[in-house]
């Protein structure tokens, strides 16, 4: 179904409805036979129910995948980046073998030849800081110094072209001698505005730049046909859309770095709260580069730096919650369905989150570690929640325990609906007979 | 003793804290009286931690304010030649194999450390080689293993069964702690305990090397 004509006219509620429908009835997707279609369309239904807090005809049940489809093919995590014939293998093997009931995109697992070529230092991955069998895991350090908050403020994005990136990429070192580009206002400062792009030395840059661009978009095109592919010929709907991140975070994971952010709690508390207000209109903005009508209307937020521990429960109100807010206030208004993965626990934020603002419905909360009878308590009849199977159990459990575990978690959550069944961290590790069991168990037992 | 710095460090007011040290050392305090503040302090700011009233950045902060007062008095200290804390116990400590994560490591450690343990800090990143070649050396009653991945179940089995192939197992306890780790994990890798945070480290190492 087409983006109705006076969208914009109608209210969040029927946004979002709006929104779930066209995900559900598959816009533009050709599937492979009439099964699939039925299939993607029954599982896609069953997510929209939940996602609304209704109670849906079973529970659907995911897994969030880390770099387990590749060791389960036989590859290495480094083949996931380097190898996209063997990362297209591999996601459908894991997809057709286990059939959750919603597909991971294969775009999780970035090319690290553009990485490379890049010389990104943010994170390493496989074959690249960490062993070959290894995930990619950020290595944190101060990209921006505790003194430049105040030129962050100023212009982000400037910042971000002139000093962040010529530190976060080493490719792109020399740009933090170009001049700024709104100095490119009248004739008369063109040609000084121009002359660093023609030395050598800013020249390279570029040129890096391109043949990052041209293997981006090779493996664009790629990861589109191994997406499609499974889509279209098992029916699964992906359920993550765009992506985002809480402004505190953006200072916290991708510029301070862990421990200098924690310094800064105590040292640049205003500053802090400054720098995550001003994200949040680009917090905003992110989750709509990857969708469009009748994909899935969500904006998943990997949660890290207000977990449980890592802020007192008063610095995650003041610090944390206020921005990260507004962006879910934003996106709620225009019908898109923020997607909040906790990361950690929020044991101590239940209380916080339920906030009466946001309005019942309109958010998905999928926890990693947090007490699930609590969430419940908490959220139950108001907003969707899913979770913390736990991942130690899927690599390190037997076939019994994995079902046991299913079966009490359901009992534990499933309510009246508005619970779906997802395990907790990403899965690197797993028995095959384990994941089987989980998938298997979630679907036979969660039934209402 | 100064109880004032006591306070002050307790409540994270680093600025004064600091300030008041030298204040002290200027004033002709004995330096390692202040580091002995310092350490009930931390002593304090642990127990708030273990009861969840404060947090990982309380214990940061901490770190930083004894780094700046330890910095302080340590040319006093060696002017003097006065000895260091004796230690309660010897621990090896570091990542596994594969894992890079160091910052719930080095609070461990850290915490290890102000709590009277003599602790060697193999990094991250470890393979198992270098457990069982430092276990040898430095004859620790505990190994720490510490993990951030799902993918550190494996590596922190295989370091468990080195020691044991080396014959070191029986003469070391072993606890696992960091992100994804449990008391499934724990079972798995066939270590004695799983420690959910510093001071549960801290309490299942001086609960094996018997210190109250």
């Amino acid at each position: 179904m087409p983006k109705p004509e006076n969208f914009d006219k109608l209210t969040p509620d029927q946004k979002r409805q709006a929104r779930l429908e066209a995900w559900v009835n598959h816009e533009g997707i050709e599937f492979t036979d009439p099964a699939a279609e039925k299939g993607y369309k029954e599982r896609a239904q069953l997510f929209a129910d939940v996602f609304q807090m209704k109670k849906p005809k079973r529970l659907p049940v995911a897994i969030a995948t880390g770099f387990f489809p590749f060791l389960y093919a036989g590859y290495s995590c480094k083949d996931a980046m380097y190898d996209t014939d063997k990362l297209g293998k591999a996601m459908k093997k894991f997809h057709a073998d286990f059939m959750p009931d919603t597909a991971a995109s294969a775009g999780l697992y970035v090319p690290g030849k553009v990485l490379e070529i890049l010389d990104y230092k943010l994170y390493h991955w496989p074959g690249h800081g960490v062993p070959e069998n290894t995930s990619y895991q950020c290595a944190e350090a101060e990209f921006m110094k505790p003194d430049e908050y105040q030129a962050y403020l100023d212009d982000p994005t400037d910042f971000f072209i002139r000093t962040y990136l010529p530190r976060v990429m080493g490719a792109l070192e020399p740009w933090k001698e170009l001049p700024p580009f709104t100095d490119l206002l009248e004739l008369p400062f063109i040609p000084w505005g121009m002359l660093p792009f023609g030395l050598p030395h800013i020249q390279e840059t570029l040129k890096k730049l391109m043949e990052a661009g041209r293997l981006s978009l090779e493996f664009a095109g790629k990861i589109e046909e191994i997406d499609n592919d499974i889509i279209t010929s098992l029916g699964l709907p992906k359920y993550q859309g765009g992506f985002s991140k809480a402004p505190y975070d953006v200072i916290a994971d991708t510029m301070r770095g862990t421990r200098a952010i924690m310094l800064d709690t105590f040292r640049k508390r205003k500053e802090i709260m400054a720098a995550a207000e001003r994200n949040i209109p680009f917090m905003t903005r992110m989750p709509y580069g990857a969708y469009s009508w009748g994909g899935p209307p969500t904006a998943f937020f990997p949660l890290h730096k207000g977990a449980d521990g890592f802020l007192s429960p008063k610095d995650f109100k003041e610090l944390y919650w206020p921005s990260f807010k507004a962006v879910m206030l934003n996106l709620i208004k225009d019908g898109m369905i923020p997607f909040l993965f906790v990361e950690g626990s929020y044991n101590q934020r239940l209380d916080i989150i339920t906030d009466p603002d946001i309005p019942a419905g309109s958010t998905i909360w999928y926890f990693d570690k947090t007490d699930m009878a609590e969430v419940r308590k908490h959220l139950q009849g108001y907003a969707c929640f899913a979770g913390n199977f736990p991942s130690s159990l899927l690599a390190a459990g037997t076939v019994d325990q994995v079902k046991d575990g299913v079966k009490k978690l359901i009992d534990t959550c499933a309510g009246d609906g508005g619970y779906y069944v997802v395990n907790g961290a990403v899965l690197d590790e797993a028995t095959p007979e384990n994941l089987h069991a989980y998938v298997d168990t979630a679907k036979e037992y969660g039934v209402y | 003793m100064s109880k004032e710095l006591v306070d002050l460090v307790v409540d994270m007011r680093e600025e004064e804290a600091v300030k008041l040290a030298e204040k002290l050392l200027e004033e002709g305090a004995e330096p390692l009286g202040l580091l002995d503040d310092c350490r009930e302090a931390l002593g304090i700011i642990g127990d708030r931690f273990a009861a969840g009233e404060c947090f990982v950045p309380e214990l940061i902060l901490a770190g930083e304010m004894l780094r700046q007062i330890g910095a302080l008095v340590k040319p006093r200290i060696e002017a003097s030649g006065e000895g260091a804390q004796e230690k309660i116990g010897k621990i090896v400590f570091g990542t596994v194999e594969g894992d890079i994560h160091d910052i719930a490591k080095d609070i461990v450690v850290f915490m290890l450390d102000i709590n009277g343990f003599d602790v060697m800090d193999l990094g991250v990143d470890v393979p198992a080689a270098k457990f069982v070649e430092a276990v040898k050396e430095f004859k620790p009653q505990v190994v720490g293993l510490s993990g951030f991945l799902t993918l550190a179940y494996d590596p922190m089995k295989n370091t468990v069964q080195a020691l044991k192939d080396a014959g070191l197992r029986d003469d070391v306890k072993i606890m696992i702690g960091g992100g994804q780790m449990d008391d499934n994990v724990a079972a798995y890798a066939k270590a004695d305990a799983y420690g959910k945070d510093a001071m549960a480290a801290v309490n299942l190492s001086k609960g094996w090397i018997g210190v109250k």
